[in-house]
């Protein structure tokens, strides 16, 4: 009896001990999490959570330093993902969901300065010097930054009109009636 | 021939009596055809004609838009009056383009493709390039491009093709008539259907409800061996292609997987009608029998319609309306869609346009749940129905996928059944919305990200090359330099 709990004893502190040195010597420096939050994130860099790019507000997210609701461009399906992960609960009563919107350049008021161009990170606009540029709709992802750099106030967000294809029928009304 | 026996189902009122003994009748054509450019699934067709062009009658008007596309072509000779966006029928009543002809009475034929002289020595990619051609799509409602289907037989083992003639749903009788009235055509598309497929076997499953259709069937198929009628019992959603496959086969589709996994094409009567009028005789799917019926409607029929009559048009020959209806559905009573209106075109998948009075509806308002798992039992698709509505209640929708809120058909018996008439079938139709964008979201980020990388990338490159190139040339100038300095030194 006296051997079995000793050898338990001795093996346990001597594993324990393996562990802990383990953890020490052998941490890893970053913290995993962040570079699974990134992941999650869209990754288009668009700034519209107040952050530079998605990497900082990831980083910001895993420290517990922001709410899981910024990210415009993922909308509800991200902060979901966001709240899964971080286990906790998804507060979408001061999200405001926006519809998702797309980027149209007016014609007849673009100069073609090509600021817009350099600003989009997804290439979603078309255009050359002083010729008239245009968003490409399916790509453009809503972040808004060309908005703010066209110097004539040609580009404005629409919201993405719905289709027969992108309709769906909306939450039953009388809710009240189950338990 | 064995039957095998398929889970749950209801027994409604089949109400198919308003209807069922009336003669298809042709509807006088109306001042003007309003033509969708999307009747199908997948992508709208492509138009090809200007205001104003003048057309025949069976010319193609708009071109196939994609792989999973069909094209529309004009019903009658006239004019193109205009190509505008107007209300489409579907529920939301959103506006879609449509090609607006005004006929000019003559109804004269274009040019056709000339008949496949003999489609039984005609290869796959032959019958198949004519169907599309011809923008026959499903006619049972869900208007899926037939000639995609038809290709199956090159990409799968194929048994069976089994012809839909079940009809479940109340007070439809279209294909009924069709093929009580046009019985040799229907066999005759189904054997160059089968020949197209490869398959050595037609079944075509009636519901026992229709013994003249089944009488009629049997006839015409008798000289052809290959070519079963068989009589399948009288159970909603018999009709359902998975169910009416279990009904014949004995075999069950997995899930996300289609009965050509399991050896089985399915398509409905009427395409095969539509099929042999394309081979046979060059002619474009341009008309549909429709059935308009329900007792607010004075003269129920079955009409034969060319595609983009209005709804207006198809109510005022049947006479008008009786009474103010109710509700006014595209389709079947359990299945069909509400319509948003009586401005809407007849398209290629509407089998019937139901005009009902609050009596026939019955509609109450829900209760709450007894807990009296009905639902559970007739669910043909073994799913349990209390139990994802009160997730969807919640927005839950992960847990609602995994209770298989995908795998519903939304046959709507247990809305029908329920005796607290909770909206059962309706929550599963929002959950399959919700879930389905969802789906596209997620898919838009994955894009964005790739093409943001992509971006980041490029951006990267091009910043190092500038400044590889600005190195390369402070490099060449120092060494100009140096090599200048070199010769002003005196020896």
């Amino acid at each position: 009896m006296l051997l079995a709990v000793g050898s338990l004893t001795i093996m346990g502190v001597t594993l324990g001990s393996i562990l802990g040195a383990a953890a020490y010597f052998l941490a890893v420096e970053e913290n995993p999490l962040e570079e699974e939050l990134k992941e999650m994130l869209p990754g288009s860099q668009c700034g519209q959570c107040g952050y530079v790019g998605c990497g900082q507000y990831a980083v910001a997210l895993a420290k517990g330093e922001a709410p899981i609701t910024l990210c415009t461009p993922g909308g509800r399906a991200v902060i979901e993902v966001l709240a899964r992960k971080l286990g906790v609960t998804a507060d979408l009563s001061e999200h405001e969901e926006k519809v998702p919107e797309y980027a149209v350049i007016i014609e007849d008021l673009c100069i073609g300065c090509t600021r817009c161009i350099k600003e989009c990170s997804v290439d979603a606009i078309m255009g050359a010097n002083k010729l008239m540029h245009t968003v490409i709709a399916d790509v453009c992802h809503g972040c808004a930054k060309c908005v703010k750099v066209c110097p004539t106030d040609a580009i404005e967000m629409r919201p993405i009109p719905m289709t027969l294809g992108s309709w769906h029928w909306a939450k039953p009304e009388d809710q009240h009636a189950m338990h | 021939m064995k039957l095998f026996p398929i889970r749950g189902g209801i027994h409604p009122d089949y109400r198919k009596e308003l209807t069922s003994e009336k003669a298809i009748v042709a509807l006088p054509m109306p001042v003007a055809l309003y033509i969708p450019l999307q009747q199908h699934i997948g992508a709208p067709a492509e138009v090809l004609v200007n205001e104003g062009d003048p057309v025949k009658k069976g010319q193609m008007i708009a071109r196939s838009g994609g792989t999973v596309s069909a094209p529309q072509h004009a019903p009658t000779s006239g004019r193109i009056k205009a190509i505008t966006a107007i209300a489409a029928p579907h529920p939301s009543g959103l506006a879609q383009t449509t090609i607006i002809l005004e006929p000019d009475g003559k109804d004269e034929w274009g040019e056709l493709p000339e008949p496949i002289a003999d489609p039984f020595t005609a290869d796959t990619h032959t019958i198949n390039e004519r169907v599309a051609a011809s923008g026959i799509v499903g006619m049972g409602g869900a208007a899926f491009p037939s000639a995609i289907k038809l290709n199956l037989g090159t990409q799968k083992k194929l048994e069976i093709l089994l012809l839909n003639g079940a009809e479940c749903e109340p007070y439809l009788t279209c294909d009924d008539r069709v093929m009580r009235e046009y019985a040799d055509e229907i066999i005759d598309g189904a054997r160059i259907m089968a020949h197209a497929l490869g398959v050595p076997r037609v079944v075509i499953a009636i519901e026992q409800n229709k013994p003249q259709a089944i009488d009629a069937m049997t006839r015409a198929a008798s000289t052809f061996s290959e070519v079963e009628v068989v009589g399948v019992p009288v159970q909603y959603p018999m009709g359902s292609e998975r169910h009416l496959v279990q009904a014949i086969t004995g075999r069950e589709t997995p899930a996300k997987k289609l009965t050509a996994d399991i050896g089985v094409v399915v398509h409905n009567v009427a395409t095969a009608r539509a099929v042999h009028h394309a081979v046979r005789f060059g002619r474009p799917l341009i008309s549909r029998v429709v059935t308009v019926s329900g007792n607010a409607v004075r003269e129920p029929n079955n009409i034969e319609v060319p595609i983009g009559a209005r709804v207006a048009d198809l109510i005022a020959f049947c006479g008008g309306f009786a009474v103010e209806p109710e509700s006014l559905i595209n389709g079947g009573p359990l299945m069909g869609q509400p319509l948003p209106g009586l401005d809407v075109p007849v398209i290629k998948g509407m089998s019937g346009i139901l005009a009902l009075t609050a009596a026939e509806i019955n509609q109450q308002p829900a209760s709450a749940c007894i807990r009296c798992g009905n639902c559970v039992t007739i669910c043909p698709c073994g799913l349990v129905p209390v139990e994802m509505a009160a997730f969807i209640r919640k927005d839950n929708f992960k847990v609602a996928a995994q209770l298989g809120v995908m795998d519903c058909v939304s046959c709507g018996s247990c809305s029908w059944l329920c005796p607290s008439h909770i909206p059962l079938v309706h929550y599963f139709n929002y959950a399959k919305g919700m879930i389905n964008a969802q789906d596209r979201e997620r898919r838009k980020i994955e894009q964005t990200r790739i093409l943001a990388e992509a971006h980041t990338l490029r951006v990267e490159k091009a910043a190092a090359d500038k400044a590889a190139t600005l190195a390369a040339k402070k490099a060449q100038a120092a060494a100009a330099a140096a090599a200048k300095e070199k010769d002003e030194t005196p020896a």
